[in-house]
C-alpha cells in the first residue's frame, strides 16, 4: 500500500459500485478514446448505477445506450477497436452476454493472432456475475469457464473495492481484451477507500495472499476468486476455533494465471482446497487443482479439494442458499484434508 | 382501406405517444434491377470508368482460374470462387477512397486484390500459413471473415468511430444472400441506422448459400426490401452490371460520407462455380440454370456496350487478356513458392506479452522443434 502519510483522513467507507464508477470515470477523463457502450448504461446510468453520471459527464458519445443486441454491442466494439478507440462494453447479466460469444469467440479473442498483432482489441467487457442476490433465471450465472476457455481473452474478477478499481483502470488500459466479471453480490461490500489515493493494484494475473497464515502443521490454502473470497476468509476466521490455520489467496485474475503465487502458498501450507461458486465439473477448479497438483505433488499432504457450485443449472433464488458454496461446506473440505490425527504411521511431516 | 376511407368513420385518436416515423416510400427499392449497360444512360458513362472496369474484370476472372487450378496443384487448400460475381468484386474494390475501410467475407478476395491488396496475401487465409496475409491498416481492408456476417457489426462500429472522430471515412461490408439469415446482419443493419453510421451493405446475392437457394432462405419480397425494416435505403442491381453496381455503390457511398447514413445494396448475380472446389453444384442445380446465366455474362455484357461506343475493339480485348495472363503467370510462381512458416509465431500474438503459460509451452515446442532438427541432422 503506498498511501501518502495523511491522505487516511479523505478514506470514507465507499461501495464496490462506486469503485466501479470512479474507475470508469477517471479512465474516461484520462484517455479520449475510452468509450463505454451497453444497455441503459446512458440516461439511467446502468441497472446497477455503475455508469451513473457518465452520459452526464462525458457525453452520450462516450457513454451510449445502445440497441437491446449483445452480439451488437460487442460486434460495433470490435470495429470501435480496429478504429483505435478503447471501447468498454457493459453486458447487463451474466447469461445476457450468451448472444455475444460468437463476436468474443471468433473476433475479439482472435484478432490479434490472426492479423499478426496489426489489429490488437484493447475490449474491456464488464460482467456483473453470480449468484447471492436472489435475481430470477438468467441472473446468477457463474459463466467464468467459458471466457477462461478462451485463448487471447483476460479474465479478472475482483473480489475488494480497492481491486474493482485498481483492476478495471488496469483492464481498460490494456491492449488485450479482458473480462471483468464484477460479483453482483459485492457490490454494495464496503471499504474504507479514497479515490484521491488508490491503493497501487498490481497489474492483471498477479494473485494475492488475502489472509496470510502461518505456515504451522494445521495450516491448508484456499484459494478463490471473486464472490467466494469473503466467504473464505469467513471461514478461515472460523477455522481458527478447529485449530486450523488457513491462508487465503485470492486469485484476482482467472487468466492469466499466477501460478507463482498460488503454488508457493501451497507449497507453504501443503493442502489446498478450491473455492467457487461455478458448476465443479468441467469448472475453473478442476484446471486450478490439477495445476497445483502437477506443480506441487511432493508438498502436497492431500488431494487438492474442490467446494464448488453443484453440476446443475444455476437454482431459483429461493433455493440459491443450497447451492453457493458457504462456510460449512468450505469447513467441510478443510476438515477432510487428511489431517495427522486420521493420518496412519509413515505420513510425511 | 384506412380509417378515414371507412364509411361513417369518426377519426380515433392514436394510442398515446404514437406518431408517424420515417416514411417508408422514398426506402423502397425499384421493382427490378436497376440497369446501366445496355441503356440510354450508359453513353454518359466515363470512358474512363468502363476501362477501368473491363481491365479489372478481366484480370478478375483470370485471378478466379488461376486460384481455383491452385487448389488443384495442391497450393490453396480451399478457394471460394467469384467467378460470375467480378462485376461486384470489382465495383466494390474500386468504389472507395484510400481512407475508406472494406470489409471482406472469404469469397471476396478479388474485391481486396482490386483494392490493392497482394494476391498472395490475399489469398494467405486460404493456403493455410497463416489466418490473415497483411496488414488491415495498409489498404484499409479488414481481415477476411469466415463466420458469416459477423464482418457486418465490425463495418458499423469502425465507421461509428470514424464519424465520432470527425473523420469522413466510409466502411463497405460485403455479405452474400446467405448471410443475410443471419442474427448479425439484422444487429448490422440496426445499428447502423440507429447510429447514422456511414456504412454500406453490399449483398451479392449470388442464388445459394453452398446448395440451399435464396427461396429456402427468404420470404422477403427482395432482400433490398429488408431496407425499409431498418429505415434505411434499399437499393436492387443487376449484379453482373459493372457500371450499374459501381454508380448505385458510389451514390450509396457518397451519401453515407455526406452524413445521409446507411444504405442496403442487393446485387442480383451468380455463383457460376460451386461453393467450393470441394462441393459439387450439380447435386441441387441443373446446368441449364448455369448457362443461362454464362449468357448474361458481366466481362460480356460489359464488352458489348463499350464496342457500341466505340471504346473498345478486338485489340483492346487482346491487351486485356495478355495484361491478364502476365498477373497470373507471376500469381502462379509466386504461389508454388513454399510459404516461410514459423512455428513459434503461434504463440507470439495471442496476447500483447505471452503469459508464462505460453512461455512454458513455447519452450516445449522450441524442444521438440530442436530435436526434430538435431534428429534430421543425424540422417544426413
Amino acid at each position: 500500500m503506498t498511501t501518502a502519510v495523511g491522505a487516511d483522513t479523505a478514506r470514507k467507507p465507499v461501495t464496490m459500485a462506486q469503485a466501479l464508477g470512479r474507475a470508469l470515470r477517471d479512465a474516461m477523463a484520462a484517455d479520449p478514446s475510452v468509450h463505454v457502450l451497453g444497455e441503459d448504461v446512458g440516461t439511467l446510468g446502468g441497472v446497477f448505477r455503475i455508469t451513473d453520471g457518465l452520459a452526464e459527464e462525458f457525453g452520450e458519445d462516450r457513454c451510449t445506450d445502445t440497441p437491446l443486441a449483445e452480439a451488437g454491442i460487442l460486434g460495433t466494439a470490435v470495429g470501435m477497436a480496429m478504429y483505435g478507440l478503447r471501447p468498454v462494453v457493459e453486458m447487463q447479466f451474466d447469461a445476457f452476454a450468451y448472444p455475444s460469444f460468437e463476436q468474443l469467440i471468433s473476433h475479439v479473442s482472435r484478432m490479434r493472432n490472426r492479423t499478426r498483432g496489426a489489429m490488437p482489441m484493447p475490449i474491456t467487457v464488464r460482467v456483473p456475475y453470480g449468484g447471492g442476490i436472489g435475481g430470477v433465471e438468467h441472473h446468477s450465472d457463474s459463466s467464468e469457464i467459458y471466457y477462461m476457455a478462451t485463448p487471447g481473452l483476460q479474465v479478472v474478477a475482483p473480489a475488494t473495492v480497492a481491486d474493482a478499481y485498481g483492476l478495471l483502470r488496469a483492464a481498460i488500459a490494456s491492449d488485450d481484451p479482458v473480462i471483468f466479471l464484477e460479483p453482483k453480490r459485492l457490490y454494495w461490500s464496503k471499504a474504507d477507500w479514497s479515490a484521491d489515493a488508490p491503493e497501487q493494484v498490481p497489474p492483471i494475473g498477479r494473485a494475492v495472499v488475502r489472509r496470510p497464515g502461518s505456515g504451522g502443521r494445521r495450516g491448508a490454502t484456499l484459494i478463490s476468486y471473486g464472490p467466494s473470497v469473503p466467504v473464505c476468509l469467513e471461514a478461515a476466521e472460523a477455522a481458527r476455533a478447529e485449530g486450523w490455520d488457513l491462508e487465503v489467496v485470492d486469485l484476482r485474475s482467472l487468466v492469466p494465471f499466477d501460478d507463482e503465487t498460488v503454488c508457493a502458498s501451497v507449497r507453504r501450507t501443503g493442502r489446498a482446497v478450491v473455492v467457487h461458486e461455478s458448476t465443479g465439473f468441467g469448472g475453473p477448479g478442476g484446471e486450478i487443482a490439477a495445476r497445483v497438483t502437477e506443480r506441487c505433488f511432493h508438498h502436497l499432504e492431500a488431494p487438492v479439494l474442490r467446494v464448488a457450485g453443484f453440476d446443475i443449472p444455476y437454482p431459483p433464488p429461493m433455493l440459491e442458499r443450497h447451492h453457493l458454496p458457504g462456510v460449512d461446506r468450505v469447513l467441510d473440505a478443510v476438515a477432510r484434508l487428511q489431517w495427522e490425527s486420521e493420518w496412519t504411521e509413515g505420513s510425511a511431516v | 382501406m384506412t380509417v378515414l376511407e371507412q364509411p361513417g368513420a369518426y377519426r380515433p385518436t392514436p394510442p398515446p405517444g404514437w406518431q408517424p416515423r420515417a416514411d417508408a416510400a422514398p426506402l423502397l427499392p425499384d421493382p427490378e434491377p436497376y440497369r446501366l449497360l445496355g441503356t440510354a444512360a450508359a453513353a454518359d458513362i466515363s470512358p474512363d470508368l468502363l476501362t477501368r472496369l473491363h481491365r479489372e474484370l478481366v484480370r478478375g476472372r483470370r485471378y478466379n482460374t488461376q486460384a481455383t487450378a491452385l487448389t488443384r496443384q495442391g497450393r490453396l487448400a480451399v478457394y471460394p470462387s467469384s467467378t460470375g460475381q467480378e462485376a461486384c468484386q470489382v465495383a466494390a474494390g474500386l468504389v472507395l477512397e484510400d481512407r475508406d475501410w472494406l470489409f471482406p467475407s472469404y469469397r471476396d478476395t478479388l474485391a481486396a486484390v482490386v483494392r490493392g491488396l497482394d494476391p498472395v496475401d490475399a489469398l494467405t487465409l486460404l493456403r493455410g500459413d497463416w489466418h490473415s496475409g497483411y496488414d488491415p491498416h495498409a489498404h484499409r481492408v479488414a481481415p477476411l471473415c469466415t463466420p458469416l456476417a459477423t464482418q457486418l457489426p465490425h463495418a458499423v462500429g469502425l465507421a461509428h468511430a470514424a464519424r465520432l472522430k470527425g473523420d469522413d471515412v466510409v466502411a463497405l461490408a460485403l455479405v452474400g444472400d446467405g448471410g443475410t439469415s443471419e442474427g448479425d446482419f439484422h444487429e448490422a443493419l440496426n445499428f447502423a441506422a440507429v447510429w447514422h453510421a456511414p456504412v454500406v451493405f453490399l449483398v451479392q446475392n449470388n442464388g445459394f448459400a453452398i446448395s440451399v437457394p435464396l427461396a429456402k432462405q427468404t420470404a422477403a419480397p427482395s432482400l433490398a426490401h429488408k431496407a425499409v425494416g431498418y429505415g434505411m435505403p434499399g437499393r436492387l442491381v443487376d449484379g453482373n452490371d459493372a457500371a450499374a453496381v459501381h454508380e448505385v455503390l458510389a451514390e450509396a457511398v457518397r451519401r453515407a460520407r455526406g452524413g445521409g447514413g446507411p444504405t442496403l445494396v442487393e446485387a442480383v448475380t451468380y455463383r457460376i462455380e460451386a461453393h467450393t472446389n470441394a462441393d459439387d453444384a450439380t447435386r441441387y442445380r441443373p446446368d441449364s440454370e448455369v448457362e443461362a446465366w454464362r449468357a448474361h455474362d458481366p466481362i460480356a455484357l460489359l464488352e458489348e456496350a463499350m464496342r457500341d461506343r466505340h471504346l473498345l475493339d478486338d485489340e483492346g480485348v487482346r491487351a486485356a487478356r495478355e495484361s491478364a495472363e502476365r498477373f497470373a503467370a507471376d500469381l502462379r510462381t509466386r504461389m508454388h513458392q513454399d510459404p516461410a512458416l514459423d512455428p513459434m509465431a503461434l504463440f507470439e500474438h495471442v496476447y500483447a506479452d505471452r503469459t508464462s503459460q505460453l512461455r512454458e509451452q513455447a519452450a516445449q515446442l522450441r524442444a521438440e522443434l530442436d530435436a526434430e532438427a538435431a534428429d534430421a541432422g543425424k540422417g544426413e
